[in-house]
């Protein structure tokens, strides 16, 4: 939908731009800080303050936390005009705000198709059936009693950038690359509760499907090759050390580790190994990729490499003036790990290599910093990621090349930020 | 290089490690019985595997669809608001911004049915009745032009019906077209002589304010 159609149904947002309001944040850090006068003693040190003199809060003034109140402004946001009703939508990860590789499980983003809805454990059943020798129904229970396995692994939505095809177009990278989270799962080999149901007699693997389904009204089905299913995909019962959330798919979801979102289906309630694809509506309608010539791919189940600098970014301004700046984001690969992410500071002309803050690990997300000597100097900001199957994240240009503009899914394209002078950033596209 | 093959070798170690060892069935869980399989399984495939007796009228889904779907999808299929257009979009793939509906996309009609009849209408999802199902998929390919209106769709006739996009689809072929182009070495320095900005998403301004 372009501007005039959303003008023309009356969608036309605010004019304010996170330019304005975080230039705004910017000018209140630099207030609290100026209150000191050239040379004289801080009174924040050299006077007392409540907080050193006063209690704080109790012990289970929250039994279960939430970030400090400074912190409010990290949170899920969606894009109104982007859906229908948000029954059926999506929303982004503040990625702009977090640092580390673990997206903190209440911020991550959540995408339903029919709402989230209230299994309890209690009610939860996991059917597994088709062409196993015994069909079987698990309890929350039952699954609890498989040996567990912990893994790490991103889970990006195939729309993630979508509607950055045809143009720069949302200005902050929480919704520009937002669809995005990085948890650890705790949970059990899909390919231990297959083999629990039995494949003796399934013939060759290479043309057999799993075919998984919700217990939502979506049910949001999905098939998927059982060569895939034996490798690596994982029933999962757990997220960074909790139960999964509401919005996640308790008290079951499946992990497909480095494939599109989609088929991370959330209360997990059925496995059916089947001879043939089942050709759902997600995955023939949907999550199909149309090229420039009417043609659609289909299948295109893998989220290729793909890196973005979260900070400084239209969410994040440089607020502090000239000298050190960190440069700081995200890099993930659905077909491997993280090997090295390029950070260019004039729009691709020239590359330097970003230090990674760990080793990459396969189909997880990789933290990147670049120290630099900022001189208020513009910049077109940035980042480019390599994975170990040698691949390296293209440009906007080159994708579009193959794809036309079309496409809606997968863009995993080298995004710019225009760091201007006075430190705000937009988001544009360069030649 | 042996620092990498040693790093490799940990690696692998670890892996090792963490993987529970490979055991025998444990004999969890208990098998389904055969109600259980036949209320979970209704899930339809493209050659009609699952699709139940029955049949529907364009006459019939007429006035069912106006009922049931109307109110998001439009009295002729054509969507209301931001909700998908099932009907039009004939000719549009190729375009700038194609329509996709059932009629110009969707390359099998078994997933029609099998999404109207397990998640619509959407907020009372798997109340169609396998007559009404047939009934409204009738009247959705009718409203794509793709059957007359006496038409009476069936499971004996399912098949018949031919999907204009049936044959739009390829299998990603990413691994031929894109992989070895983007798995080239990549430019360190003088990657290009000048960059100019193209597009600006302040210009556009659609973003959602933040506060």
């Amino acid at each position: 939908m372009d501007e005039k159609e959303r003008e023309n149904r009356g969608l036309a947002l605010d004019r304010r731009t996170f330019l304005r309001s975080g230039a705004a944040v910017g000018a209140l850090a630099a207030g609290a800080g100026a209150a000191r006068a050239e040379g004289e003693p801080d009174p924040l040190i050299t006077e007392v303050q409540y907080w050193a003199n006063g209690w704080g809060d109790g012990v289970d003034a929250s039994p279960y936390g939430l970030p400090i109140e400074f912190e409010s402004d990290v949170i899920r946001r969606n894009v109104p005009w982007l859906t229908a009703d948000v029954i059926s939508s999506i929303n982004f990860t503040p990625i702009h705000a977090l640092d580390g590789t673990i997206t903190p499980t209440g911020c991550a983003f959540e995408r339903h198709h029919s709402g989230a809805i209230e299994l309890k454990k209690e009610d939860y059943r996991l059917m597994i059936n088709g062409l196993v020798d015994q069909p079987l129904v698990f309890t929350y229970e039952d699954l609890e009693r498989f040996p567990r396995v912990n893994r790490t692994f991103f889970l990006e939505c195939a729309a993630n950038s979508g509607m950055e095809w045809a143009g720069a177009q949302l200005n902050g990278v929480q919704f520009t690359q937002g669809m995005i989270h990085n948890m650890q799962y705790s949970g059990i080999p899909l390919r231990t509760l297959l083999e629990e149901a039995g494949l003796s007699n399934i013939g060759d693997i290479k043309d057999k499907w799993v075919y998984v389904e919700g217990a939502d009204a979506s049910s949001n089905g999905r098939s998927i090759p059982l060569e895939k299913a034996l490798d690596d995909c994982l029933v999962a019962i757990k997220a960074n050390g909790e139960a999964l959330r509401k919005e996640h798919g308790y008290p079951v979801r499946l992990c497909v580790p480095g494939w599109e979102g989609n088929m991370w289906v959330k209360w997990l309630r059925r496995i059916e190994v089947t001879d043939q694809p089942v050709q759902s509506r997600e995955e023939t309608s949907k999550y199909t990729d149309t090229l420039a010539d009417g043609t659609s791919r289909k299948w295109t189940w893998v989220m290729d490499a793909k890196s973005v600098v979260t900070s400084p970014s239209p969410q994040m301004p440089i607020t502090h003036g000239k000298g050190p700046l960190v440069i700081t984001g995200l890099a993930w690969s659905g077909r491997g790990a993280i090997t090295q992410v390029d950070v260019s500071l004039d729009g691709g002309k020239s590359w330097k290599v970003a230090r990674l803050a760990e080793p990459g690990v396969a189909m997880a997300m990789s933290r990147f910093y670049l120290e630099i000597d900022w001189q208020g100097e513009e910049m077109f900001l940035q980042s480019r990621a390599h994975d170990d199957t040698g691949y390296v994240q293209p440009t906007k240009t080159q994708l579009r090349a193959i794809r036309g503009e079309n496409s809606v899914y997968h863009n995993n394209a080298i995004q710019t930020w225009w760091i201007k002078s006075n430190g705000e950033a937009e988001n544009v596209e360069v030649s | 290089m042996s620092k990498f093959r040693d790093l490799v070798i940990a690696a692998g170690g670890l892996a090792v490690l963490a993987l529970p060892a490979h055991a025998e069935k444990l004999g969890l869980g208990r098998a389904a019985l055969p109600e259980e399989i036949a209320a979970w399984t209704v899930e339809v495939f493209p050659d009609g595997t699952n699709l139940p007796e029955g049949s529907g009228s364009v006459a019939d889904g007429e006035e069912l669809f106006s009922e049931k779907c109307a109110i998001c999808h439009g009295e002729f299929a054509e969507g209301v608001d931001n909700w998908p257009k099932l009907a039009g979009g004939d000719g549009t793939l190729a375009d700038k911004d194609p329509l996709k509906t059932v009629g110009s996309y969707w390359p099998y009609l078994s997933t029609v049915w099998d999404y109207a009849h397990r998640s619509m209408p959407f907020g009372n999802a798997g109340t169609l009745t396998v007559d009404e199902t047939y009934a409204i998929v009738a009247y959705i390919i009718y409203s794509n032009d793709l059957v007359d209106d006496d038409f009476v769709l069936s499971k004996e006739n399912f098949l018949s019906v031919e999907m204009p996009n049936a044959g739009g689809f390829i299998v990603d072929d990413r691994p031929e077209t894109e992989y070895p182009e983007f798995s080239k070495p990549a430019c360190m320095e003088n990657c290009k002589e000048t960059v100019e900005i193209t597009k600006r998403a302040t210009v556009l301004d659609v973003t959602p304010d933040v506060e």
